[in-house]
């Protein structure tokens, strides 16, 4: 139903777009962010981080030399071709842009040099019964991605349990998954699924309103509270620590309350396309609402 | 204050010149090692060999580069690696190679800190992610060695131009800022 040579055309293009232009509401965060900083150490990292991002954009090159892995998330009706096509976008995608060879064997470390290799690139798929297929990528890093955590709560430590356990894991991850970053929250499910809604969290547009009122009060204070911290841009000291909390809920056993969170650096790259059966494709960097 | 330009190969009474909070630009030589490059060089120094390229007095580079091949070498993106990765090598690394400055991002541990008093040597802060502007300032690939560890894994020789805006983050005088700031978010934390 879809043709597998439109699917990787738009996977190709998807991965340059992400990978070499900051999303608008990332670089809007961060240029408040520069208008908020006095001191000269945390606004010469925004500066800095700004310069680069509107030169990667000018010459079509990646903002960053770690282009992640790409994480997929495809909703619309399964086709087994969109994921060989994908896999066929990304070997492309890595000499054409050029994306660096980032994938390797867990145990040998041994590098094919083509992103891919068993189980890479991640899919999440969403079956839906829509005629479209929309198609997100989310390049992630590994700064950003070593400091993805999972906490199982007891159900008794309730919001101020989640509220700590975020704290915790921004604070222990200091400097190094490059802040100001994005700070994607997954609560509920099962375990796997927790940290699942924690990345596909990440690419909801910051600044937006999340639809459920009580993780809207969550993310704000959480907002807050994390740029009271005082860690800064690239944890050099500063007041802007986080750009913005983004969470997602599912339902949960009654005697679980699993929180994951994954935190994206300042690069918080993401691509969105919404590909029509009659072959027409259209293109955003915040995503379709 | 315009900031101070510095230049690899240095001496260690100049890498010792460098105060924890300067902003600094570096010109001259500059090699990457992750990971896989510190666990090689010290399997050769254990074994009395000689490295392939020299260390002393030069910057190390914490950093995983994609680079792209026409006639020579050129760098397409190169920012810094998290540094605290290199930590439970840096010390034998350093007293055997005694490069006279560290380029990297997100700061060392203290053991690390600590070595890099004893032999003269100062943690250069560069942000995160800003692979374009280290592309710009990295005109010229000298040469490459181990590159069968892959691309980002491989030892890059490689000429700078005014790197940076780089912030001294830890000097040779025990002062970090990672650690100032680090301790200040602790303590803030709890009152959260």
């Amino acid at each position: 139903m879809y043709s597998s040579a439109i699917i990787e055309e738009t996977v190709v293009r998807l991965l340059r777009e992400a990978e070499c232009r900051l999303p608008p509401d990332v670089r809007r965060a961060l240029e408040k962010a520069l208008s908020q900083e006095t001191e000269e150490v945390p606004r010469s990292q925004l500066l800095v981080i700004l310069d680069n991002v509107r030169k990667a954009a000018e010459r079509s090159v990646p903002m960053c030399q770690d282009t992640g892995v790409p994480v997929f998330f495809v909703r619309g009706r399964y086709d087994v071709r969109i994921e060989e096509s994908i896999r066929r976008a990304v070997y492309r995608a890595t000499e054409e842009i050029p994306l660096r060879p980032n994938t390797v064997d867990p145990v040998s470390r041994g590098n094919h040099g083509d992103n891919l290799g068993p189980g890479m690139p991640p899919v999440h798929f969403e079956p839906t019964g829509e005629d479209h297929l929309d198609i997100a990528v989310l390049p992630k890093g590994a700064g950003s991605e070593n400091w993805s955590a999972l906490k199982m709560l007891n159900p008794s430590e309730g919001v101020n349990g989640i509220r700590r356990f975020v704290i915790d894991c921004v604070v222990g991850a200091g400097s190094r998954p490059c802040p100001p970053t994005v700070v994607g929250v997954g609560v509920g499910g099962t375990a796997d699924m927790a940290i699942a809604l924690s990345k596909k969290a990440l690419l909801r547009p910051l600044g937006s309103s999340n639809p459920d009122p009580e993780l809207r009060e969550i993310e704000g204070a959480l907002h807050q509270q994390l740029n009271s911290l005082g860690l800064g841009p690239m944890g050099l000291g500063g007041r802007t620590t986080v750009l913005g909390v983004l969470m997602e809920k599912a339902n949960c056993h009654t005697a679980s309350l699993p929180v994951a969170v994954s935190l994206n650096c300042w690069a918080a790259r993401k691509a969105f396309a919404r590909v029509h059966p009659d072959g027409r494709v259209r293109f955003s960097q915040e995503g379709f609402r | 204050m315009s900031p101070r330009e510095i230049t690899s190969p240095m001496s260690e009474q100049e890498a010792r010149s460098l105060r924890a909070g300067e902003i600094v630009f570096l010109s001259g030589e500059v090699l990457t090692a992750r990971d896989e490059a510190h666990i090689r060089a010290l399997e050769l120094s254990r074994e009395g060999r000689p490295l392939p390229f020299e260390m002393h007095g030069r910057a190390l580079y914490h950093c995983g580069p994609i680079m792209m091949r026409d006639d020579n070498w050129k760098v397409v993106a190169a920012g810094p690696t998290t540094s605290a990765r290199m930590d439970s090598l840096e010390t034998e690394f350093l007293r055997a190679f005694r490069p006279s400055v560290i380029v990297g991002k997100g700061g060392m541990s203290l053991e690390t800190l600590k070595t890099m008093g004893e032999i003269g040597c100062a943690y250069l802060a560069f942000t995160g992610g800003a692979a374009v502007i280290a592309a710009e300032a990295l005109p010229e690939v000298l040469g490459v060695e181990w590159e069968d560890l892959g691309m980002p894994e491989a030892v890059w020789r490689m000429r700078a131009e005014r790197l940076g805006p780089l912030v001294v983050a830890m000097d040779s005088h025990g002062r970090s800022l990672f650690h100032e700031v680090e301790s200040d978010v602790h303590s803030r934390a709890l009152l959260l």
